[in-house]
């Protein structure tokens, strides 16, 4: 252990909850942790607490499982992490909350649907579930609220949600990643209430939080700061106060901190008076915006003057942002008025926002772009001369200590450093107006600190005008006016201090407080939670039907919540079908050609008659000579032109040889090909009637005598209808499931794979089988089309169609969730089935062409492609009408693709993250 | 009360400031897709292996079509019009036995068995005109077609060469003589090449265009740029031109080094006025791209919304099957559609050699659409990011 010379390790007791020795970990050339060692004790409350970057998320990580441990020894509940089979049986007593709002919780579902799914997720069943999570619901005030969508909660409520979630199964050791960053000072007061409830009914659970919140620390048995990967000092908050004889925590650790890094000693800023008659920069008249019944901004109004620092406080969703975004022209205003610099507000007008920045709530610069080119793009984006912007891109990165990070993409930056970058961002173009959405939401207290001492100076100094959102009241004392916003309404008005004084609260948090009562949000009481109940520690199965049937009732209801894409899933085949179904045709008919008749005579004409007669061309007005030959061709005028040379008919009548040139045009070889058969049997015909008229019998020497089985009409659309069935069966499946796994690794869901005690397969065949069930619905609708709206009969065995249909669209939804697992971004998942599956489908699956006459790597990706042997199965029974004997070689073959897929998949996926 | 304000920088002028914007745009989005190297790898995939094995492995013309036979005679004539059923339009028939030629057929096995009766040689010697038996799998549709034209020909060919012993087959007292323009081989693997090209460049054109859009709207960048002095008509530019410069860019590696020097491909018009086309076809596909995008909130249902779009907008386009074929009422709705113009201008330049004399109505239409799109998509670009709510 390094840092903390003068902290003895203390010594850890028996039953240690968690012991990490000499943990190191990185990502690529970054190193996260640099040898860590801790031990903490059974039933203590610890806080893991250092600025953004230290290594504390990568600590809980490791402790969670979710990650693969690099270097070190991992212990947590007496078990080795390093060994999966002892992780596996640990992880469903541990509950773990990444860092995010509601980060693996599930946006479509309902409060409950989030709480029922995990619960399913550790195997409890129904009423132990319910005589768990009703006690929980009520707790954190959620029950109201149990048929929500996730997505519409607060911020606030996403973590109570998430901490329900979390506590479901009854965990003994809780991890919380950062739980109260981006969450108003209401819900974080009831959100650590709430955790001291669950304390204090089971006093065996171990917490280990980690923040960057020095206040919230102090609340804690125990804190472990942390600084560059390595721990900086460990104790009792109080011990900490003492050792450094410093009167706050965060005083405390800045005075750890080595010489050079303490930054922001500077103290405080001297605060200049505001310019009374500065003109009004910003101003809201009434400013409301609904979405669709929802009033999320209710005439709202105020009046910022120039070089005011305005600060804007509430709950989560309370409008802040919408407001915000109307001031900006991001979003038009149902009713009333924005206006900037006395102007209405103009989303079209361009001079306007070089005047102003803006920052949004969440990182909304380029994530693939480096430091260094974000800030670039936008020196170029405001037209800043080449040398001005390289001297402005330096003074930035020196106000915002991005040096280090400069070469960095910007989506591998800590949370807080990616805040300053934003910022940087948004005061590059030097603007008049700035309007911050939460800018400092996850930043660490010393950089927070920084980033105010900044805008104070821009404010005063430079006389810009500020509007800042904050759940940090901290910020709001250092606002020149502030805002209490609750339900879209601005409740109060006024510098801090009078705010506190008109509600005579001593603190401007008990302000808040006493104003969001006042604005009708309920402060709920305390709940009790019931004891744990007993509980016996099996080992996990290896398949449980009740994890595979939570991921299953998860993805159905995903899919119920979007309408436009369970319609498209349902009857987008349906569509296709139609155009496919009349659209693909390889009939070759209604051909163009014209002649170029240098003869003029009957029988040139007779001879041209021939063609003219039959149905499958049509003439189109004469050639007037070579040249125009040529051109109708090259326009595709024509798809063949007859040319007949002078004499024709005088050369005939004396039975001297002649002849008649045929011209065919080649671009498209299957066509000129059939058009030489059609041309040359027109010509035999003329040949034998021209005999015949001259008295001459023709004998065959011996006939071919051509049967079409299967098809005796040759009709392509009997044909074409049950060759289109395995098409439409592996596009929209593939696609449907292709999202599934790479969705889950965007948005952070994916966690759930990684620390609870869900396996891959059971993961994967959640995945899968509700679009199983869409192709198998589609697959009946095709049917019922090609039997009643097509008119195509089915000669042969409709179970053993629907067998191969099933065993394939097994096969074709494995196909998407390898893209899926594959991929990392949701783009090269859909990008990867598309090119995946078009043209193996359509080209090589024996569609166009029998996969046996197929070469190369066209055969081998025909050979192996699950569309070529159910296509064998669809025309089989079909229009071949083989029975259920003769179709099952080709629905074994189509069924080998599942499993193999599936294992692929597999294989692929990963239950760790590195 | 306007705040009156002194200018910091001097303001180029409008449209320098918009041909700049886009400019960095353009470079922020090539850099945004040099990230994404899965991607990255597909897109190579898709103009250099993808289109070498459509080429190779698919012919469109009879190639290695597979024959069966039930040789009931087994005499010099039948071995004679069997030997002349030759690669590479035919593979060696495989001699079957009466009783399996069902379950051979049913097994998709054989597209073809001929069937010799006994004694078909005596009796074709007696002048009793027997008649052999030629099976048909009438489901490959066209290979069936094809196959049994040729072969029919190829039967009467060698039984009167049989016949005549080497005596060639009696003067006729017309000739028909046959002549390709274009293609003079019928080589159909540049045709399936560079089908599958168009086929890959719409593909790309369209997602690539439309994801970004979407991508950045989850990611909330274009909520960013939009309060930039940026202009939706400058985003929406630059992505066109960036990733139809991608695209371009593999389309004429595809077309100058797969397909004409890796594949001897003969091109008989002009490539540059090919990826002009293409540049064209591009800025529609790329507008597609991006108006479906805003119609589709979320990435699953862009994807379903793609290939509901964009399938159809291959298939039926021409180069898989004849136009003529369809239903009039869908020619006419496909003429509408550019992909159908493209695949027409392709073929003209490409093999006809056409000039931009024959072809500029098919540029005029697609550069019509292009716009269109273009509009409509600009058009929704705001209400499209309002709708996130």
């Amino acid at each position: 252990m390094s840092g903390a010379a003068a902290d003895p390790l203390p010594e850890p007791p028996p039953a240690a909850a968690i012991r990490l020795s000499g943990i190191r970990h990185a990502y690529g050339d970054a190193r996260a942790v640099e040898g860590v060692d801790l031990a903490v004790a059974q039933g203590a409350s610890v806080a893991l607490v250092g600025p953004d970057g230290v290594g504390k998320s990568t600590l809980l990580g490791l402790i969670s499982g979710a990650k693969r441990i690099q270097e070190g020894r991992v212990e947590v509940l007496g078990a080795d992490f390093a060994d999966r089979a002892a992780r596996t049986l640990t992880q469903p007593r541990i509950a773990f909350m990444p860092q995010g709002l509601g980060r693996n919780l599930y946006p479509n579902l309902t409060v409950a649907e989030n709480i029922a799914f995990f619960a399913r997720l550790f195997g409890e069943d129904a009423t132990e579930k319910g005589a768990r999570v009703a006690p929980l619901l009520a707790a954190t005030g959620l029950e109201p609220f149990a048929d929500r969508l996730m997505r519409k909660l607060s911020g606030g409520m996403k973590q109570k949600l998430g901490l329900c979630c979390a506590l479901v199964h009854d965990p003994d050791l809780l991890l919380l990643d950062e739980p109260t960053t981006g969450v108003d000072p209401l819900s974080r007061r009831q959100f650590w209430e709430f955790v001291e409830t669950i304390r204090a009914a089971r006093p065996g659970l171990t917490l280990l939080v980690a923040t960057a919140d020095m206040e919230e620390a102090a609340r804690f048995q125990r804190v472990v700061m942390m600084d560059g990967g390595r721990i900086l000092a460990d104790g009792a908050p109080a011990d900490l106060l003492a050792r450094t004889g410093q009167a706050d925590l965060e005083r405390a650790f800045i005075s750890l901190l080595p010489e050079g890094r303490r930054g922001g000693a500077d103290g405080a800023l001297e605060v200049t008076a505001l310019d009374p008659d500065a003109p009004i920069a910003i101003e809201s008249r009434d400013l409301t915006r609904r979405f669709g019944d929802f009033v999320a901004v209710d005439h709202v109004s105020f009046q910022i003057r120039r070089g005011e620092i305005f600060g804007f406080l509430g709950s989560n969703g309370c409008g802040k942002s919408t407001t915000m975004k109307m001031l900006t022209g991001l979003l038009p205003a149902s009713s009333g008025e924005a206006r900037l610099f006395g102007v209405p507000v103009d989303p079209a007008d361009i001079e306007t926002r070089r005047r102003v920045g803006y920052m949004s709530q969440a990182f909304s610069l380029y994530g693939e772009l480096t430091v260094r080119q974000n800030l670039a793009l936008h020196t170029r984006l405001f037209s800043l001369p080449e040398a001005e912007a390289t001297a402005r891109i330096a003074e930035l990165v020196a106000a915002f200590d991005l040096a280090d990070h400069l070469d960095a993409l910007s989506d591998s930056l800590p949370l807080g450093v990616r805040q300053r970058l934003s910022l940087a961002v948004a005061v590059l173009h030097r603007p008049e107006v700035l309007i911050l959405d939460e800018p400092t939401s996850g930043v660490d207290p010393v950089a927070r600190d920084g980033f105010w001492d900044h805008l104070q100076r821009l404010s005063r100094e430079e006389g810009v005008t500020i509007f800042v959102s904050t759940h940090f009241m901290g910020e709001a004392e250092r606002c020149d006016r502030i805002s209490f916003m609750h339900a879209g309404r601005v409740i109060a008005t006024g510098t801090p201090a009078a705010l506190k004084q008109e509600k005579g609260a001593a603190t401007l948090e008990e302000a808040f407080v006493a104003y969001m009562e006042m604005g009708g949000r309920t402060v709920q009481s305390e709940a009790r939670l019931p004891p744990p109940q007993p509980k016996t520690q099996a080992r996990p199965a290896a398949f449980s039907p009740r994890r595979f049937g939570a991921y299953a009732w998860r993805e159905t209801l995903e899919l119920r919540r979007d309408p436009v894409r369970l319609a498209f899933a349902l009857f987008g085949t349906v569509l296709l079908m139609i155009i496919f179904g009349y659209g693909i045709t390889l009939d070759v008919d209604s051909l163009r050609f014209a002649v170029l008749d240098r003869d003029q005579t009957p029988e040139s004409r007779a001879y041209v008659d021939g063609f003219a007669h039959s149905t499958y061309f049509r003439a189109a007005a004469p050639i007037t000579d070579p040249a125009d030959l040529e051109r109708r061709l090259k326009s595709n005028a024509i798809a063949f032109a007859i040319e007949i040379p002078p004499g024709f008919g005088a050369d005939l009548r004396s039975g001297r040889p002649t002849e008649v040139l045929a011209t065919i045009d080649g671009a498209m070889p299957f066509r000129a090909e059939t058009i030489q058969g059609y041309v040359q049997a027109v010509h035999a015909l003329f040949l034998a009637d021209a005999a015949q008229m001259a008295g001459k019998s023709v004998t065959a020497l011996a006939s071919l005598e051509m049967r079409y089985r299967y098809n005796q009409s040759f009709r392509s659309l009997d044909a074409m209808v049950p060759a289109n069935i395995p098409l439409m069966l592996i596009f929209i499946p593939a696609i449907l499931t292709a999202l599934g796994v790479v969705t889950e690794k965007e948005l952070g869901s994916i966690t759930n794979l990684y620390v609870t005690p869900v396996t891959k397969l059971e993961f994967l065949l959640g995945k899968q089988a509700p679009y199983v069930m869409v192709a198998l619905f589609n697959f009946l609708v095709m049917v019922l089309m090609a039997l009643f709206l097509f008119g195509v009969p089915l000669k042969g065995s409709f179970l053993g169609l629907a067998l191969g249909a099933f065993a394939y669209v097994l096969a074709s939804t494995a196909v998407g969730l390898v893209s899926s697992t594959l991929t990392n971004t949701q783009v090269a998942a859909l990008f990867g089935t598309a090119i995946g599956t078009m043209m193996p489908a359509t080209q090589f699956s024996g569609l166009m062409q029998p996969v046996a006459t197929l070469e190369g790597g066209a055969w081998v990706i025909g050979t192996f492609f699950p569309t070529t042997y159910f296509m064998r199965v669809s025309v089989g029974a079909f229009t071949k009408g083989l029975g259920f004997g003769e179709l099952l070689p080709f629905i074994a073959a189509t069924a080998a693709f599942w499993p193999a897929l599936l294992g692929l998949a597999w294989l692929i996926l990963r239950k760790q993250e590195a | 009360m306007a705040m009156p304000l002194p200018s910091p920088t001097p303001r180029p002028a409008r449209w320098r400031a918009f041909a700049e914007n886009v400019g960095e745009l353009v470079v922020k989005e090539l850099l945004s897709l040099w990230r994404d190297r899965a991607l990255l790898v597909l897109v190579v995939y898709a103009f250099s292996a993808a289109i070498v094995i459509q080429a190779n492995g698919m012919k469109h013309d009879l190639s290695r079509a597979t024959m069966g036979v039930v040789d009931e005679d087994n005499s010099p004539l039948t071995t004679a019009i069997l030997d002349a059923l030759l690669p590479p339009r035919f593979q060696p028939p495989v001699a079957l036995a009466p009783q399996e030629v069902d379950r051979a057929m049913d097994a998709a096995r054989f597209t073809f068995v001929l069937n010799f009766p006994p004694n078909f040689q005596s009796d074709v010697l007696a002048g009793r005109a027997p008649s052999a038996q030629l099976l048909i799998d009438a489901t490959a549709l066209m290979q069936a077609g094809l196959g049994a034209n040729d072969i029919s020909a190829i039967f009467q060919q060698e039984v009167s060469r049989f016949v005549l012993r080497h005596g060639e087959a009696s003067a006729s007292p017309v000739e028909l003589q046959v002549r390709t323009a274009f293609n003079q081989g019928l080589e159909s693997s540049w045709f399936t090449g560079t089908m599958g090209l168009i086929t890959n460049i719409t593909m790309l054109s369209v997602l690539l265009a439309g994801a970004a859009l979407i991508r950045e709207r989850e990611h909330g960048t274009l909520e960013h740029l939009l309060v930039l002095p940026v202009r939706p008509s400058e985003i929406m530019l630059a992505k066109i031109i960036a990733n139809g410069a991608v695209i371009l860019f593999g389309a004429a590696f595809s077309i100058v080094v797969v397909l004409q020097w890796g594949l001897g491909m003969g091109i008989a018009g002009s490539i540059p006025l090919f990826l002009a086309g293409t540049a064209l076809y591009l800025f529609f596909t790329a507008s597609l791209g991006i108006f479906l995008g805003t119609l589709a909130g979320t990435m699953p249902q862009f994807g379903l919304l793609f290939f509901l779009v964009v399938l159809p907008m291959n298939m039926l386009s021409g180069g898989f099957t004849p136009l003529e074929s369809m239903p009039p009422w869908m020619q006419a709705l496909m003429q509408v559609s550019p992909s159908t113009q493209f695949v027409a201008l392709a073929q003209a330049i490409l093999y006809r050699g056409a000039g931009i004399e024959t072809v500029w109505p098919r540029f005029a239409a697609t550069l019509g659409m292009g716009v269109l799109f273009f509009a409509v998509a600009l058009g929704r670009f705001r209400s499209f990011l309002a709708a996130q709510q």
